[in-house]
């Protein structure tokens, strides 16, 4: 049995917070994001939050090191949007490869680090795989539903670009995120099979898409069972939710997901909902209260934060998930 | 129950879930999205109705349907983006995607676009062991990567499973693949053990649904976690024509299939009687059947069906019911059902009730005409019923004319007058006729001035007799041209009658194109019968006309546009390039086939040979029922049609063959030949003197690396290769006695058998050609003297060489069909003439060259250059103008 198998029969794991509202912090400008590298590049490069691993490394090492010192068992790559597709706004398309490789072995460095220092609690490398900017099953065209700005093999050629750098780069897991169109993420798990069997592998894979709005549903209008059937196919090391809503309005759908399911569950909300200013002000003891509930119902094996989310939160979330057994699995 | 054990389930997914346990009821999957099986689905696909095709689907999921099944497998669809298309636009509405889809096809290539657009977890239907194990292997894996469920069908290598041990040795080896080498989830497969009929008369039927109910139990109990589905329909196709029996027989095999494990299946919810409804005896006779509890079960069932469809004396009674209605009543029923015996007595009868008797016309007979014309315009009643229609009305209003005439006061209360012609140097007519008579039933009266008409006649007589419409119709290329000839000369005459174009050869994109910008006043592309009807309303219709015209225009504009960006995008190479590319065939290895029998020979046939030669798919075509055939006779929505349509044409065959209507005569020969100058075939006689030189035409448009720019004369072997090869050259015909019946039947009022002798003559011309051609390629040239095939595989064309004709896209030149006539000396031989566009008369006639090379295969010329029309026109020995003309067609922007 894996390493990361073991650790999720004794207990729950802890898997990070956001890394935007930490990048956030550092008010990098223009020029910090272009680095000595980018500096002559024809095109304006700030936002580009994933090429930071590149030009900024030391920030995204302290954040993944607080967030393990804060008690994650897990954290994830700064690649959320690391494919071609989610590139070509910032035209870096040539640099995919490079980012995703950099960022995994950033991350693989600092949690070898922590390993190192207690050995008891190894930490793991989850593979951040975001859901693009486009959508496969939905028209961007209200005038032409048929019409599609992506397709299944677009998405699936640079799904599998990123997947083959996340893992020479030293991912754990690879975790397929934020899933708003369940056929975006069908190409996505589509791609890793094809690396697991090309390169005879077997990664564990984490699966967590975003229900949108008290509709329960997804963006692609998936209910939560359709989609857990949908997204089924492929033995996952956990399937769950994250981003969108709060601990409180996650919570119904986070039920009648672990209902369904023999898979592990997991759970990454954003700190509340955004205030009228977009920010998150739900505090590290407020999400504490939610997530105990989570723990009572005994809904949980992977919990973490998701958009407004710092290391304040998850060292709450991982002092109270350390009083509770994992959701077992029949 | 545990999650471990609801995790076997089978479980699919649309916007919300479908889990099937055992405890759920059997699932129903619609099946009118499925152009095989849909006329109307495959008709709304074809013209991109897909608002249309979606209300399909969306009546199937609110009828019940928890799947909705999707097939695109037509021969003249390009599948796989029809496919995704029509997925894409079902994603985008929630009420029909929020079921699970099944993608239907027998091609992978459709499976897997279906695939790629699905974002639930959709069906498969089907894969199977049919082409071994290792593509079952390889598309099994990969729709497991897709993240779909399966449907396995029992068909192996061998073949499809017919006994109760086939089937289950086949599910079992297909199980243990799937389970044991694909890691195919055993809870996503589904079996679909062959549903074939019952009650055929044949013995080896006799076990076929008690197979089936064997098996599906075996699989339930024998292959955990498996579902068992399929196609219930079959069961019963013998007993086509016969709802009652029909679906009596759905009912009761369901309900042994779904005691048996039958867990879901494609069923027509309106072929489906209640199982307890099922009049008592009846149920016994068809239980008799499909549990084969006796000897004597299928005749007591076919003795018990006659006597439901009712026996002689109950037709008798019926027609007496009938008779019994008022005299409105039964000229309805009388142009509805087709039946001439009694409509002199009955329109008599009307005659004295009515102050004029124009008035039986306009009241009786038109209120008649309006049932047929609605039941037409929503697919109730098909063309070979309609014409049938028309044939009643003739003959009503035929026997009203005198009373008439006698009393006339010239009042015409028609819905409008339509000049009806085939253009110039065309003497095709059958659809023209059949849309005349449409029309006609329609109220809309009709002067059909007939084939070959010169375009000042169809100006004078439009204008003389002051009509609303003209429509225009031809089959052969030269006649697109004579359409624009005739646009053009009306917009010189300043003249404002609306044109509508139709025929084989026409297409919307011709008429957006090159007909409509010539002429300021409406043209309109009308492609099929029951369209013409709206159409022509629209033209003349006061109320919409402005409107109408004005949408059509702004359509073809678009539409022109469109395509003459498309084709601008295309490259073409220069023709010394093109020629520099050609086709280059191994010389050196070749060795000619002398043919047995060289220079000019006559031959005649008799009838009876030709028919198992007969093609009757495009027979189907021409009535505007589609679909192949023999398949279409059990077409669930055109099958009933197709059968009765084929049954007169049997008939008439008959008739035809005995009391030798026709006359089926040919003209061949096979000489030596050579390629020269790359585009030419120089034809000798035996001492080497040129004959003739064929010149054909090279493709000129930029192909994918590796692929030649074909000519018809690369498939012989050039001069420089020293080696002797050989061509044919034919013309055979088969259209002496059409017209003089067709005369006859019109002038019995008889549209409808007056069609059928012009369609069964067309008909023979091609099974004469097919005939011929094999004759040549076993007999008289003999390079395939061990052929043996059966007709399927000479229609589907499994045979070497080819035998293509002028006018049609290897060599759409029609001035070759001279070179021909002088060559074997046609018209004197055997009497078929060229017309000035170079159409054959009589029409039913077939002509071409015969190539014998085995790499020689049918293509299309495409699109040529400017360039290869002046290299032309000097090789011709014509002026370029000249060449233009006859090009035209495939001449590029």
């Amino acid at each position: 049995m894996s390493k990361i198998n073991e650790a999720l029969q004794n207990r729950i794991l802890i898997l990070d917070g956001a890394m935007g509202t930490m990048l956030q912090r550092y008010n990098f400008s223009e020029e910090d994001f272009r680095g000595e590298r980018f500096k002559d590049f024809p095109h304006p490069l700030k936002g580009n939050n994933d090429l930071l691993s590149i030009t900024q490394p030391q920030a995204i090492r302290e954040i993944h090191a607080q967030y393990f010192d804060a008690g994650a068992d897990i954290v994830e790559t700064n690649t959320f949007s690391g494919t071609t597709i989610g590139m070509a706004d910032y035209h870096l398309e040539d640099l995919v490869y490079e980012l995703n490789y950099e960022s995994a072995k950033i991350a693989r460095e600092v949690a070898d680090t922590f390993t190192a220092q207690n050995p008891d609690k190894p930490r793991f490398v989850a593979g951040s795989i975001g859901p693009t900017n486009r959508t496969a099953s939905m028209s961007p065209d209200v005038n032409d539903p048929g019409y599609r700005a992506v397709t299944f093999d677009d998405l699936r050629i640079a799904y599998k670009q990123q997947v083959e750098a996340l893992i020479d780069g030293g991912s754990d897991i690879l975790l397929v995120e934020t899933i708003f169109d369940t056929l975006n993420a069908k190409a996505a798990l589509f791609a890793i099979d094809e690396v697991k069997e090309e390169r005879n592998l077997d990664i564990p894979v984490m699966v967590s898409g975003t229900i949108t709005d008290a509709s329960g549903r997804t963006l692609s209008g998936q209910t939560v069972e359709a989609f857990l059937i949908s997204i089924s196919h492929i033995p996952l090391l956990s399937v769950g939710f994250n981003c969108a809503l709060g601990a409180d309005q996650l919570k119904p759908y986070l039920k009648r997901l672990a209902h369904n399911t023999s898979f592990n569950i997991s759970a990454h909300p954003n700190a509340g909902l955004p205030n009228a200013f977009g920010q998150y002000d739900q505090t590290p003891e407020e999400m504490q209260v939610l997530i105990r509930e989570y723990l009572d119902d005994n809904l949980i094996n992977i919990i973490g934060g998701c958009c407004g989310t710092t290391p304040e939160h998850i060292r709450l979330i991982a002092e109270v998930a350390k009083d509770y057994q994992p959701r077992i699995l029949e | 129950m545990t999650e471990a054990d609801c995790k076997k389930y089978l479980r699919l997914s649309g916007l919300e879930p479908l889990i099937i346990t055992p405890e759920s009821i059997f699932v129903n999957v619609g099946e009118r999205t499925n152009v095989t099986g849909s006329r109307k689905f495959l008709r709304l696909i074809k013209e991109e109705k897909y608002e249309e095709a979606l209300d399909i689907a969306r009546a199937q999921v609110e009828g019940g349907a928890q799947i909705v099944d999707i097939n695109m497998d037509e021969g003249m669809l390009d599948g796989v983006a029809a496919m995704t298309r029509f997925l894409n636009l079902v994603a985008s509405e929630p009420d029909i995607s929020r079921v699970p889809v099944m993608i239907d096809s027998s091609k992978w290539e459709i499976i897997e676009a279906g695939l790629k657009v699905v974002q639930g977890k959709c069906v498969v239907n089907s894969i199977s062991l049919k082409e071994g194990e290792a593509t079952f292997i390889h598309h099994a894996k990969l729709i497991k990567r897709y993240g779909a469920a399966v449907i396995v069908m029992a068909f192996d290598e061998a073949g499809q499973a017919d006994t109760y041990e086939r089937r289950i040795e086949i599910c079992k080896r297909s199980y243990d693949i799937l389970v044991d080498q694909v890691g195919f989830p055993a809870e996503d497969i589904i079996f679909d053990p062959n549903i074939f009929p019952v009650a055929t008369g044949m013995e080896e039927h006799r076990r076929n649904a008690l197979d089936f109910f064997h098996a599906t139990k075996w699989i339930r109990e024998n292959l955990p976690y498996t579902n068992v589905s399929g196609g219930v329909s079959n069961v019963s196709f013998s007993f086509r024509g016969n709802d009652r029996v029909r679906e009596a027989m759905h009912s009761a095999f369901l309900y042994h299939a779904i005691q048996h494990g039958m867990s879901m299946g494609i069923v027509n919810p309106e072929m489906l009687e209640v199982y307890d409804e099922i009049p008592k005896d009846l149920l016994e006779y068809v239980e008799d059947v499909l549990l084969d509890r006796r000897d004597d079960a299928t005749e007591r069932l076919l003795v018990f069906a006659e006597n439901v469809k009712g026996d002689a004396k109950t037709i008798e009674k019926q027609n007496q019911e009938w008779r019994n209605g008022t005299v409105q009543e039964r000229l309805t029923h009388a142009l509805v059902k087709g039946i001439d015996e009694f409509v002199e007595l009955d329109v008599e009868e009307a005659r004295q009730m009515v102050q004029k008797p124009i008035e039986v016309i306009e009241i009786n007979l038109m209120a008649g005409m309006n049932v047929v014309g609605d039941l037409f315009g929503n697919g109730k009643m098909f063309l070979p019923q309609v014409v049938k229609s028309a044939r009643v009305m003739k003959k009503a209003v035929a026997y009203l004319l005198p009373f008439i005439e006698a009393g006339k006061d010239g009042a015409s209360r028609s819905a409008g007058k339509i000049l009806m012609a085939t253009v110039k140097g065309d003497v095709h007519d059958i659809g023209k006729n059949i849309v005349s008579v449409v029309l006609g039933c329609n109220n809309f009266e009709i002067i059909d001035l007939g084939v070959m008409v010169p375009p000042e006649k169809i100006i004078e007589i439009a204008v003389k007799e002051q009509v609303d419409i003209i429509g225009l119709s031809g089959l052969i290329t030269p006649s697109l041209d004579e359409m624009v000839y005739l646009a053009k000369e009306m917009d010189k005459l300043n003249i404002k009658i609306p044109l509508m174009i139709g025929g084989a050869t026409t297409s919307r994109a011709h008429t957006a194109v090159k007909i409509a910008p010539e002429y300021s006043e409406t043209v309109v592309h009308v492609n099929d019968a029951s369209r013409a009807v709206t159409v022509a309303g629209n033209l003349i219709n006061q109320n919409v006309k402005t409107d109408y015209a004005k949408a059509i225009r702004s359509e073809y504009d678009e539409l022109r546009e469109g395509f003459l960006n498309r084709s601008r995008d295309k490259n073409f190479l220069t023709i010394a390039e093109a020629r520099a590319n050609k086709l280059k065939l191994d010389w050196d290895q070749f060795i000619p086939q002398k043919p047995y029998k060289t220079g000019v020979h006559t031959i005649t046939v008799r009838l009876k040979e030709l028919v198992g030669y007969i093609d009757w798919t495009p027979f189907f075509r021409t009535w505007d029922l589609h679909g192949k055939y023999p398949n279409i006779l059990e077409d669930e929505v055109v099958g009933e049609q197709a059968i009765i349509l084929f049954q007169d044409a049997q008939k008439m065959l008959e008739q035809l063959i005995t009391e030798n209507w026709l006359e089926a005569k040919g003209i061949y020969g096979v000489f030596p030949a050579n390629q020269v100058n790359d585009d030419d075939i120089e034809v000798y006689d035996e001492k080497g003197n040129i004959l003739e030189t064929f010149l054909t035409l090279r493709q000129q448009s930029q192909k994918t690396k590796g692929a030649p720019n074909i000519a018809l004369s690369d498939f012989i072997a050039p001069k420089e290769s020293e080696k002797q090869d050989y061509i044919g050259a034919f013309c055979v015909t088969t259209g002496f006695g059409v017209d003089e019946k067709a005369a006859e039947f019109e002038a019995a009022h008889d549209d409808y058998n007056s069609i059928m002798i012009k369609a069964l003559g067309d008909r023979f011309a091609e099974a004469f050609a097919e005939f011929l051609h094999e004759k040549v390629r076993k007999e008289i040239w003999g390079y395939a003297s061990d052929e043996v095939l059966s007709n399927d595989e000479l229609i589907s064309e499994k045979y070497k060489g080819i035998r293509p004709a002028p006018g049609y896209p290897a060599c759409p030149d029609h001035l070759e069909k001279n070179t021909i006539w002088t060559l074997l000396d046609v018209e004197n031989k055997i009497g078929v003439k060229l017309t000035e566009s170079l159409a054959m008369w009589p029409a039913s006639s077939v002509s071409g060259y015969y190539f014998g090379n085995p790499e020689s295969k049918y293509f299309g010329l495409g699109k040529i250059k400017e360039d290869q029309v002046r290299d032309y026109a000097q090789r011709r020995k014509v002026p370029y103008e000249y060449a233009e003309k006859w090009l035209n067609p495939n001449i590029a922007d």
